[in-house]
C-alpha cells in the first residue's frame, strides 16, 4: 500500500458566484521514500492538491488515504493532529514566528504534540544540528538570513519526524545559490529516506527530483511536457547529456 | 497545549504590548476599584447605622406618641384625654407582654447655663428612673436619681457629656476631665443639682479618630481662639443625641417646670417608651398595648405606635438602595473596561492572522487557538483586577480625605472577592468573541494573510 493514495478527487471553489474546478479528478500515488516535484503554471491547481494532500483543506470529493488513515472526511481536529505528527510544511516564506527564538520556533509542532520541555529541547537542537543551524538557536528570525530562516523551518518541519515534507516553492525567496544549499539539504535528507514533496513553477528545480507530476488545469498531465518543464535547458551536472 | 503554555504565551504577548495592555486593563482597574469603594463606602454606612440602632436600644422597644384625633373622630376630640401616667399604670397591670415601661415628658426649647456659659441641649426630659435601662443609658459619675427623688420632685439632673463640655469645657480644652457633680446649672431659669454624669457614648470610628487626634501633638494655635459650633463636632448624630441629654425627675419636670402652664390637671406625657421581652411576640404586643390604651381613652385614637423596625427596615431599604446604584455604576465602569478588553483582543488577532495560521499548519487543533486567545484576554483581566484591588485601596483613601463622611469606609473580604470574580469574569466573556473568531480562521486562508 502506498503512503499516500488519491482516488479521484475534485475540489471546487465558488469565487463570486462562479464554480472553479481547482482539482478535476485526480488519482495519485504517492510511495513511502519518493522524492517528487509537483509541478505547474500558477493557478494550474498545483497549490491546491498540496493543501490537500497537506491536510490544510479538504476535497470536495473523492478518497484520500495517508498512512493507513481515511483523511478525505475527517474533522478539524484530526487534521491538526495528522498536520502536527505526519506532516511538515516548509513556505516560500519561511512562516517563523517573529517573537520567537530559532529553537522556540522549531519547538512549536511539539508544543502542540504535548512533549515535555527537556524532549523538546533536545529533539529540536538534534533538528537544527541536522540543518546546520545549532549555533543560531538563541537568535531571532529576524537576525537570520533567508538561508537560515529556511533551514530553520526545514528543521521545524522534521522535528515531529513526520512521514511526509511538503515544501512550497521553498526557494522562490532565496537567491539562486542559497536556494541550491537548500535543494542540496533535501536531496539529503531524501536520501536518509523521507518523503518530500516539492511544489514549484520552476522546471530547474524540479528537475532536482527522480520523479516529476505535472499539473494543468487542475488533472494531472498524462506526460511531463519536457519543453515546458524547460528539462532540455538544464545545467549539464544535472542532467548529463551526450555533447 | 497545555494550559501552563497558553498563560505563558498570554503574559509574552501583552509583555510585547506594555502600554497598549496597561491602557486595556485601565478600565478594568477602575471598574474593579470604583467596586471596591463604593462597596466600602456603603459598609461603613451600614456598620455606623447598626451601631446607632443598638446605642438607641435594639430592636425590642417602641414607642407611643400623641397625635391629633383622627378625622372621624373630629367631633370627639374634647373628649380626648392625652397620653398620661394613667395609661402607663394601665399598662402596667394589664398589658403582661410589655416588661418595661418609661413615661417620658419633654422640655421645649431648653436652655442651661452654668459656669457664665449657656447652651441648648438636644433633648432636657423628665423621666422616672427606668429611662436609664430604656435608651441604654449607663452613668460614669455619681448616680441616676432613684424614686424618692422623683417622689419629693427635687431638682437634681443628670447630664451626658456634650453637656458637660459646653458649659464647663472639654477634656480636650482643659487637659483633664471634669467631673461637674455637685455643681449647680439653671434649666431655663430653675436651679438644679448635678448629681450624675453619662458615660461619654460614641462609635467604634468615632472612638478611633478621638485616639489618633490625641496621640499627634496638638498644633499650635493662629489667631484668635473660635468656636467651631456645633458644625464641627464630627461623629453619628444617635451618639450626639445621647451626649446631649439631660434628665430630671418626671415629678420634677411636672411641678416645678410646667405647673403653670399646662391645660390638663395632671402630667401629659410627651412619649413612653415600652420594651417587650420577646422580639417574635412585637406585633401580639403592639395589640395588647392598643387594646389598652383603646379602653383607657374612650376609644379615641389619639395616640400611635413607633417601632425601631420601621427605623430598621428603613436603614436596610437605604442601604440596599445605596449597593445597587453604586454596583451598577460600578458595573457599567467595569463593563467599558470588558469592551476595552475585546476591542484589543480584536485589534491583537486581526494583526496576528499570519501567527494563527502557522500555528494550525503545524498541528494546533481550533481548541488550541481559542484557548490562546481566550487565556490571553483572562490574564488581562485577572492583571487588571489585581492592579484594581491595590488601586482600590488607594481610592477609599482619597475619598476619606476628599470627603470626610460620619462613617469610614470599609473594605471588606467579599467585596474584594467578588469584584475580582467580577473581573475574571468580563475577561472570559471579553475574550470569547476573539478567540473563536480566531479559531475559526481557515489554515490556508490565515497563512496566505498579508
Amino acid at each position: 500500500m502506498a503512503l499516500v493514495e488519491l482516488r479521484n478527487v475534485t475540489k471546487l471553489y465558488r469565487l463570486g458566484g462562479e464554480e472553479i474546478r481547482a482539482l478535476n479528478d485526480v488519482s495519485l500515488d504517492i510511495a513511502a521514500g519518493d522524492f517528487i516535484s509537483i509541478i505547474g503554471p500558477s493557478g494550474s491547481g498545483k497549490s491546491t492538491l498540496m493543501h490537500i494532500l497537506g491536510c490544510l483543506d479538504s476535497p470536495t470529493s473523492g478518497t484520500i488515504q495517508l498512512d493507513g488513515t481515511m483523511i478525505h472526511d475527517a474533522s478539524p481536529r484530526q487534521l491538526a493532529a495528522i498536520r502536527n505528527r505526519k506532516i511538515g510544511f516548509v513556505f516560500q516564506f519561511f512562516n517563523l514566528l517573529p517573537k520567537l527564538n530559532v529553537l522556540q520556533n522549531v519547538e512549536l509542532p511539539m508544543v502542540y504534540s504535548g512533549t515535555g520541555g527537556r524532549e523538546r529541547r533536545e529533539r529540536s537542537m538534534a533538528a537544527l544540528q541536522q540543518v546546520g543551524l545549532d549555533n543560531r538557536a538563541k537568535h531571532r528570525p529576524s537576525q537570520l538570513s533567508g538561508g537560515q530562516q529556511q533551514r530553520a523551518a526545514i528543521a521545524r518541519a522534521l522535528v515531529n519526524n513526520p512521514k511526509i515534507i511538503f515544501a512550497d516553492e521553498p526557494t522562490g525567496n532565496l537567491d539562486s545559490h542559497t536556494g541550491e544549499l537548500i535543494l542540496e539539504l533535501f536531496r539529503k535528507l531524501s536520501t536518509e529516506g523521507r518523503t518530500i514533496i516539492l511544489v514549484t513553477h520552476d522546471p530547474e528545480i524540479a528537475a532536482v527530483t527522480p520523479r516529476r507530476i505535472e499539473i494543468r488545469d487542475g488533472r494531472i498531465a498524462d506526460k511531463v511536457d519536457e519543453t515546458l518543464a524547460g528539462l532540455n535547458r538544464l545545467p549539464k551536472s544535472a542532467a548529463p547529456a551526450a555533447p | 497545549m497545555n494550559l501552563v503554555n497558553a498563560i505563558l504565551i498570554g503574559f509574552k504577548e501583552i509583555w510585547a504590548h506594555k502600554f497598549r495592555s496597561l491602557l486595556t486593563m485601565l478600565g478594568i482597574i477602575l471598574g474593579v476599584s470604583s467596586l471596591v469603594a463604593m462597596s466600602a463606602l456603603v459598609k461603613g454606612m451600614e456598620v455606623g447605622a447598626k451601631e446607632a440602632l443598638v446605642a438607641i436600644g435594639g430592636l425590642q422597644k417602641f414607642r407611643i406618641e400623641p397625635q391629633f384625633v383622627p378625622v372621624e373622630q373630629r367631633h370627639l376630640r374634647d373628649q380626648a384625654v392625652g397620653l398620661t401616667l394613667r395609661d402607663v399604670y394601665a399598662l402596667g397591670y394589664s398589658a403582661p407582654l410589655v416588661t418595661n415601661l418609661s413615661p417620658e415628658i419633654r422640655l421645649e426649647r431648653p436652655t442651661l447655663s452654668a459656669n457664665g456659659r449657656n447652651t441648648r441641649p438636644w433633648n432636657c426630659s423628665g423621666a422616672w428612673p427606668i429611662v436609664l435601662e430604656m435608651l441604654e443609658h449607663e452613668i460614669a459619675h455619681g448616680r441616676m436619681f432613684n424614686e424618692i427623688d422623683d417622689e419629693m420632685a427635687r431638682s437634681v439632673c443628670v447630664i451626658g457629656t456634650n453637656i458637660r463640655d459646653e458649659l464647663f469645657g472639654t477634656p480636650e480644652e482643659t487637659g483633664e476631665e471634669i467631673v461637674p457633680i455637685g455643681e449647680t446649672i439653671n434649666i431655663n431659669g430653675q436651679a438644679f443639682t448635678i448629681i450624675g454624669m453619662f458615660k461619654h457614648y460614641e462609635g467604634e470610628q468615632d472612638r478611633r479618630r478621638r485616639e489618633l487626634a490625641a496621640a499627634q501633638p496638638q498644633q499650635a494655635q493662629t489667631g484668635p481662639a473660635r468656636s467651631r459650633g456645633r458644625g464641627g463636632q464630627r461623629g453619628n448624630f444617635v451618639f450626639r443625641m445621647k451626649n446631649e441629654s439631660v434628665y430630671i425627675p418626671l415629678n420634677t419636670m411636672w411641678i416645678k417646670m410646667l405647673s403653670g402652664t399646662a391645660l390638663s390637671p395632671e402630667p401629659t406625657l410627651s412619649s413612653v417608651e415600652l420594651k417587650i421581652a420577646d422580639m417574635e411576640k412585637m406585633n401580639q404586643s403592639i395589640q395588647q398595648v392598643r387594646n389598652v390604651m383603646m379602653s383607657t381613652h374612650k376609644g379615641i385614637e389619639d395616640f400611635r405606635f413607633r417601632t425601631q423596625e420601621d427605623w430598621a427596615e428603613n436603614i436596610n431599604q437605604f442601604i440596599r438602595n445605596a449597593r445597587l446604584s453604586g454596583g451598577t455604576i460600578a458595573g457599567i465602569s467595569l463593563l467599558v473596561g470588558g469592551i476595552g478588553i475585546m476591542n484589543i483582543m480584536l485589534a491583537s488577532i486581526s494583526g496576528r492572522i499570519r501567527e494563527i495560521g502557522i500555528r494550525k499548519a503545524v498541528g494546533a487543533t481550533t481548541g488550541d487557538v481559542f484557548i490562546q486567545i481566550l487565556i490571553e484576554s483572562v490574564v488581562i483581566a485577572i492583571l487588571g483586577g489585581l492592579a484594581g484591588l491595590v488601586a482600590s485601596w488607594g481610592l477609599v483613601q482619597l475619598i476619606s480625605k476628599v470627603s470626610p463622611t460620619e462613617n469610614e469606609p470599609i473594605i471588606t473580604a467579599v467585596a474584594l472577592a467578588v469584584a475580582f470574580g467580577f473581573s475574571v469574569a468580563i475577561g472570559i466573556a471579553a475574550g470569547l468573541i476573539p478567540a473563536i473568531k480566531a479559531a475559526r480562521l481557515h489554515p490556508i486562508g490565515a497563512l496566505r494573510y498579508e
